[in-house]
C-alpha cells in the first residue's frame, strides 16, 4: 500500500482534548424515553412534511414525514408508539427557538416496521441505492445534516477521492472515535457501498492520530476485506484543531483548496462523515431507516461521561438523567463541540441527527466570557487561522461596521472554527464580531437585491410612461398639423371668395365672453362635488346615489347651458352690426332663464340632501359643501347675467 | 436553571493581555542584569522612576477619560513601556529626562490616540526621540563608562546622586558610547587606532567592547525567549538583523571606513530593538511578508542612520518611520486566503 502524502494547513490549535472520560465505557443504547420529539427540519433544506396525524399508531422505523423536496429529508418513527400533537417546540438552535416538532408517545414494545435490506448491494444500480439512502433519511452526521442522497448524486465521472471524515478534532466529541471502535467491519462495509455509488480511484479515511484504538480496528477490517477494489486506506493525520473541518481535511489528504465559492466536488473531492457511512449500511445491508445516532454525553457536571446510541427525539433532560447528570452544577449547556456548538436553554430540546455530542459543562471547565480587552494586534489570531484570513483586521472592521473592507478581507471565507477567539490573550469574542458582520453584509446584501429589484420596476415604468407620452405627443402633433392644413385649405378658400367684412360688435362680444367663463366655472363647481359625492359613495351607503343623480342632472343642465352660450355667441358672430338692442338683450334673457331653471334644480338637489340629513348619514357634511359651492356659482353666474343686460 | 446562552467557540486559552505583557517583562531581565553588571545600577533607578511617572500618568488618564483603572493598568502594558524606555535611555541622564520621556510616551504618543492597542507610534520611541532632540547633551553625556573601567565601580548612592541631584561629578563616571567613538573617529584614524580607546576593552579582533556585547547577548537571550514562547514570529527580528547585517557586510567591509559588522550587531540597542522594540505588536505590520517588509525597512533605516546619519544610534527614529508605513504595508501584503487564487492588494475600492 502507498504511503498517503500528507499535507499540512494554515494554523489551527491544539486545545486540551477532554476525550479520554467518554471514552471509558463501551456504547450503550440510551433508555427509551416516555416521548420523542421530532423536529421536522433536522437538515439543510426544506423542512419534510408529516405523513401522519395525531393518535395514528406508528411502528419503529415508519415513514412519519416525507421530504418532498429534493433537497429535504425523510423522517421515521424511532420508535413504536402513538402519534401525540404535531405543535411548535424547543429545537437545537443558538436562539433558542421553536419549530414543528412530531410528538411520539412511545409504547416501550420498540416495535419494528418489517423491513429488510438488499442481499448484496453490488448487485444493485447507484441509482437504486441512492433513492434508498433517501427514503432512510439520511443526512450528513458530522455536524451540518446536509441530506446524503444530494451529495451522493453527484456524477460518479467527476469523483476521484472519496474521503471519509472520521477526524473528529474538537475537544470532548467522542462518538465518531467510539462508532469506529466497535463497529469498524460495519463502518468499512458503508464506505464500500459508498463506493460502489461513485466509483472513486481512491478512498482516504482521514483520523487523527490521537485515536489508535480507532485506527488499529478500522485497519483490521480493511485487512479482512476479500478484495479492496477502491483502495481503501486509513490515513492517521496529526491532531490539530480544525483537521476535521471539510476544506482543511481535503487540504491536508490531498494538498489541494476548495476553489473559493466552490464545492469539493470541484476539485474531484467527496468527503463524507464516518458516522454516515455507518448509516449507509444500516439503511443498504439491513433496510433500517436513519432513527438514532451516538451522542457523547460528557463534562464535569456528568458523572459517568459516556456515549450512547440515542434514539432521535430524546429529549436533553431523559439524556442527562440517565447520565446521572449534576444539573445545579452545570453552567453551561453545550450541544456539539466547545469550539463550534450551540448552548442550550432548555433540557426539553431533542436530539436531532446531528446532534454528536452533549457538554454539561461545569463553571469550572468552561468559565465564564473574560472580560474584552483591547486588542494589541499580536497577530496570534493570524497564526491560528486555518482559512489565512487576518483575524485581528477582520475584528476592527467588524466593529467599526466597516463591511467594505471586511468583504475586501474576505470574512466570507470565516468558517467561525473559533482558533482565533481561542488564542485571543485579550479575550475579545472575535467570532461573534464576525457574525455580527456577516449577517449585516448579508442584511446589505438582501436590501440591495430588494432596492435594486424596486429600481428596476421604476425605471421599466418611467420608459413605458415616456414612450406612451410621445405616442400621444406625436398623435396629437399629427392632429394639429390636420388642423392647421384645414385651416389654411378654408382661409385659402375664404380667400377666393372674399365676403363683405364682418366688423362684429366687440361689446357683446366680450360679454358673452365673461358669461362663458363664469359658467365653465359653475361647471367645474358641479364636478367638484360630483367627487365630493363619488367620495361619500366609496364610504357609505346607497341613498347617496339619489342626491348623485340630481347632481348629476343638475350638471347636464349646466352643458346645455354652456352650448346655449357658445350657440349665442355664434348667433352674434353671424349677426355683425347687430346695433339692435333687442338681438342683444334676446340671448341674455334666455340664458337668465335656463340659470334660474337650473336653479331650481337646484334647490331640488338641496330638498333631498335635506332628506339625506335626516336620516343621519354621515356623508351629509361633503354633500352640503358641494351642494352650497355650487349654488354660490349659480348665485354669481346670475350675477353676471344681470349685469351684462344692464 | 438558567444555563449560560453564548454562541460559539465555548473555550478558550486561559490568560489575559496582562500574561503577555508580563512575559515580555520578564525577558528583558537578562538584559537589566547585564547592563546593571556592566555599568552600574543607573538603569534599575532609571526602571523604577519610568515605572512610577507611567503608572501614575496612566491613571490619571484613564480617571480623566472615566475608564477602570485598576483593571487597565493590570494589563502591564504602562509598566512594560516603563521598562523599554528607561533601557533605551543613558542610565545616568538626569531624572527630568526620564520623567519628560516616560510622561510624554504614555500621555501623548499613547493615551491620546486612544490607548492600549490604538496608538500608531510606539511610544517608548516616542519619549526616547524626543528627549533625544531636546536635550542632545544630557542625552549624549549621560551613558556609562564600563564599571571595570572604573576604580570601584558605581555604587547605588553615586548612581541616585548622578541621576538626582549633583551632576558636577558626571564626567568621572560617563563616556561615549563604542558606536559613537567608532563613528566620529573613523575618518580619521584607521580601525587599529579606533580599538586602542580604552572603551574597547577588548582589543583582539573583531573589534566589540565586552559590556556591549553581553548586554545584547542577553537582549537576544530574552528575545529568543520570547520567539520559543510565541510571543511573536520570527519574521521581524530576522529581517532586521539580516539586513543590517547584509548591508555592513556590502557596504562596511572595510573596518577603516566604516563600523564594522560585529559592533552594529553587538553594541549599541541592536538587540533590544529587533527583539524588543520593533516586535511591539501594537505598533508592528501584523501579516506575514509585512513584517518581513517592516523588520528590513528597519534594519536598512537603521544601518542608513548610523552610517551617514548624525545620530551614533538609530533604532528608535528607524522604528518610527516605519511604524508610518505599517498600515499601508498591511493592506498591501494581505495572505492568499483558502480557496483563492491570489491574495487581495490594497484597500477595497469605494463605489
Amino acid at each position: 500500500m502507498k504511503q498517503i502524502q500528507l499535507h499540512d494547513f494554515n494554523g489551527g490549535i491544539h486545545p486540551n482534548e477532554n476525550k479520554i472520560q467518554s471514552t471509558t465505557l463501551e456504547i450503550l443504547n440510551a433508555n427509551i424515553p416516555e416521548k420523542l420529539i421530532l423536529p421536522i427540519a433536522q437538515h439543510i433544506g426544506a423542512p419534510s412534511n408529516p405523513v401522519v396525524k395525531p393518535g395514528d399508531t406508528v411502528l419503529k422505523g415508519q415513514l412519519i414525514a416525507q421530504g418532498e423536496d429534493f433537497v429535504s429529508c425523510n423522517l421515521h418513527a424511532p420508535t413504536s408508539g402513538t402519534i401525540g400533537e404535531i405543535s411548535l417546540q424547543p429545537v437545537p438552535h443558538q436562539s433558542n427557538m421553536t419549530a414543528t416538532s412530531i410528538e411520539i408517545i412511545t409504547d416501550g414494545k420498540d416495535k419494528w416496521l418489517e423491513h429488510s435490506g438488499l442481499e448484496n448491494y453490488l448487485n444493485a444500480e447507484p441509482e437504486q441505492l441512492i433513492k434508498l439512502i433517501q427514503q432512510a433519511g439520511i443526512t450528513g452526521l458530522g455536524g451540518a445534516g446536509f441530506p446524503t442522497h444530494v451529495k451522493t448524486s453527484i456524477p460518479a465521472s467527476k469523483i476521484d477521492t472519496v474521503i471519509i471524515n472520521a477526524a473528529e478534532c474538537e475537544p470532548y466529541i467522542t462518538s465518531d472515535d467510539m462508532l469506529m471502535r466497535e463497529h469498524s467491519q460495519e463502518v468499512i462495509r458503508g464506505i464500500e457501498i459508498l463506493c460502489h455509488i461513485l466509483k472513486p480511484k481512491q478512498c482516504l479515511i482521514g483520523i487523527e492520530n490521537n485515536k489508535p484504538q480507532a485506527i488499529e480496528a478500522l485497519q483490521q477490517a480493511i485487512d479482512k476485506l476479500e478484495s479492496n477494489a477502491y483502495h481503501i486506506q486509513v490515513a492517521s493525520i496529526p491532531t490539530k484543531y480544525p483537521s476535521g473541518g471539510e476544506k482543511q481535511l481535503i487540504q491536508i489528504l490531498t494538498g489541494q483548496e476548495v476553489p473559493n465559492g466552490g464545492l469539493p466536488a470541484d476539485i474531484g473531492v467527496l468527503l463524507q462523515n464516518v458516522g454516515t457511512a455507518h448509516a449507509i449500511y444500516q439503511a443498504i445491508d439491513k433496510g433500517e431507516p436513519l432513527i438514532s445516532r451516538i451522542t457523547t454525553v460528557t463534562g464535569d457536571a456528568c458523572q459517568q461521561p459516556r456515549n450512547y446510541r440515542v434514539l432521535f427525539g430524546t429529549q436533553v433532560k431523559d439524556l442527562l438523567a440517565q447520565a446521572n447528570t449534576n444539573l445545579s452544577k452545570v453552567s453551561r449547556l453545550v450541544m456539539g463541540g466547545p469550539m463550534m456548538g450551540i448552548t442550550l436553554q432548555d433540557t426539553n430540546t431533542p436530539v436531532v441527527k446531528t446532534t454528536n455530542c452533549l457538554i454539561a459543562a461545569s463553571k469550572h471547565e468552561l468559565p465564564d466570557p473574560a472580560q474584552e480587552q483591547a486588542c494589541i494586534r499580536c497577530g496570534m489570531c493570524t497564526q491560528a487561522c486555518p482559512a489565512q484570513l487576518l483575524p485581528q483586521q477582520l475584528y476592527w472592521f467588524s466593529k467599526s461596521s466597516n463591511l467594505e473592507q471586511a468583504k475586501a478581507h474576505n470574512i466570507g471565507d470565516c468558517i467561525e472554527c473559533g482558533a482565533c477567539s481561542y488564542v485571543c490573550p485579550s479575550n475579545i469574542p472575535l467570532v461573534q464580531y464576525y457574525r455580527f458582520a456577516k449577517g449585516e453584509i448579508r442584511q446589505a446584501n438582501a436590501d440591495k437585491l430588494k432596492s435594486d429589484g424596486a429600481k428596476k420596476r421604476f425605471d421599466t415604468r418611467t420608459a413605458r410612461l415616456e414612450r406612451e407620452q410621445a405616442e400621444k405627443d406625436a398623435k396629437r402633433k399629427a392632429r394639429s398639423e390636420a388642423a392647421a392644413k384645414k385651416q389654411a385649405e378654408k382661409k385659402a378658400q375664404e380667400a377666393a371668395n372674399p365676403t363683405p367684412a364682418a366688423d362684429s360688435n366687440t361689446v357683446a362680444e366680450i360679454d358673452i365672453a365673461a358669461l362663458q367663463k363664469k359658467l365653465d366655472a359653475t361647471k367645474l363647481g358641479i364636478e367638484k362635488s360630483k367627487t365630493k359625492l363619488a367620495e361619500a359613495i366609496a364610504s357609505d351607503s346607497d341613498k347617496v346615489e339619489i342626491l348623485q343623480g340630481a347632481l348629476e342632472k343638475a350638471q347636464t343642465k349646466m352643458k346645455d347651458l354652456a352650448l346655449k352660450i357658445a350657440q349665442a355667441k355664434k348667433a352674434s358672430k353671424a349677426t355683425p352690426e347687430a346695433t339692435d338692442p333687442a338681438s342683444e338683450t334676446d340671448p341674455l334673457i334666455a340664458l337668465k332663464e335656463k340659470v334660474l331653471a337650473a336653479k331650481t334644480r337646484m334647490e331640488k338637489a338641496q330638498e333631498r340632501l335635506n332628506m339625506a340629513k335626516e336620516q343621519n348619514l354621515d356623508t351629509v357634511d361633503a354633500l352640503q359643501m358641494g351642494v352650497d359651492k355650487q349654488k354660490a356659482k349659480l348665485d354669481a353666474a346670475q350675477k353676471t347675467l344681470e349685469e351684462a343686460s344692464q | 436553571m438558567k444555563f449560560l446562552n453564548i454562541s460559539s467557540p465555548h473555550a478558550t486559552r486561559a490568560g489575559n493581555t496582562g500574561n503577555v505583557m508580563r512575559r515580555v517583562i520578564l525577558a528583558t531581565i537578562p538584559g537589566i542584569i547585564a547592563l546593571t553588571y556592566f555599568f552600574g545600577p543607573g538603569h534599575l533607578i532609571q526602571i523604577a522612576l519610568a515605572t512610577c511617572v507611567a503608572l501614575v500618568c496612566e491613571a490619571a488618564v484613564l480617571k480623566l477619560r472615566h475608564k477602570p483603572i485598576l483593571f487597565n493598568l493590570m494589563d502591564y502594558s504602562a509598566v512594560l513601556t516603563a521598562v523599554l524606555l528607561a533601557l533605551s535611555l543613558p542610565p545616568y541622564a538626569p531624572f527630568w529626562v526620564t520623567i519628560v520621556a516616560t510622561s510624554f510616551a504614555i500621555i501623548v504618543a499613547k493615551q491620546l490616540y486612544g490607548g492600549l492597542g490604538q496608538n500608531p507610534f510606539n511610544p517608548a520611541m516616542i519619549g526616547f526621540a524626543l528627549v533625544l532632540v531636546s536635550f542632545p547633551v544630557a542625552m549624549t553625556t549621560s551613558w556609562s563608562a564600563p564599571s571595570e573601567l572604573l576604580e570601584n565601580g558605581i555604587s547605588f548612592g553615586q548612581a541616585l546622586e548622578l541621576i538626582f541631584s549633583s551632576r558636577e561629578t558626571i564626567d568621572a563616571y560617563t563616556m561615549a558610547t563604542p558606536l559613537d567613538v567608532y563613528k566620529h573617529q573613523v575618518g580619521i584614524e584607521t580601525a587599529n587606532e579606533i580599538l586602542a580607546n580604552p572603551i574597547f576593552t577588548d582589543t583582539s579582533s573583531p573589534a566589540t567592547a565586552t559590556g556591549w556585547i553581553w548586554v545584547n547577548l542577553a537582549f537576544l537571550a530574552g528575545g529568543l525567549f520570547m520567539l520559543f514562547k510565541g510571543l511573536f514570529t520570527w519574521h521581524i527580528p530576522v529581517s532586521l538583523l539580516g539586513t543590517m547585517g547584509l548591508l555592513s557586510l556590502f557596504i562596511g567591509w572595510d573596518s577603516d571606513q566604516y563600523v564594522p559588522l560585529s559592533l552594529h550587531m553587538l553594541a549599541g540597542a541592536t538587540m533590544l530593538g529587533a527583539f524588543f522594540i520593533a516586535t511591539d505588536p501594537v505598533t508592528a505590520s501584523t501579516t506575514p511578508l509585512g513584517k518581513i517588509i517592516y523588520g528590513g525597512g528597519i534594519g536598512i533605516l537603521i544601518y542608513v542612520i548610523r552610517t551617514w546619519g548624525s545620530y551614533p544610534d538609530a533604532v528608535a527614529f528607524a522604528v518610527l518611520l516605519m511604524n508610518f508605513a505599517a498600515p499601508f504595508i498591511d493592506q498591501y501584503t494581505q495572505p492568499r486566503t483558502y480557496g483563492h487564487k491570489t491574495a487581495t492588494r490594497g484597500l477595497a475600492k469605494k463605489d
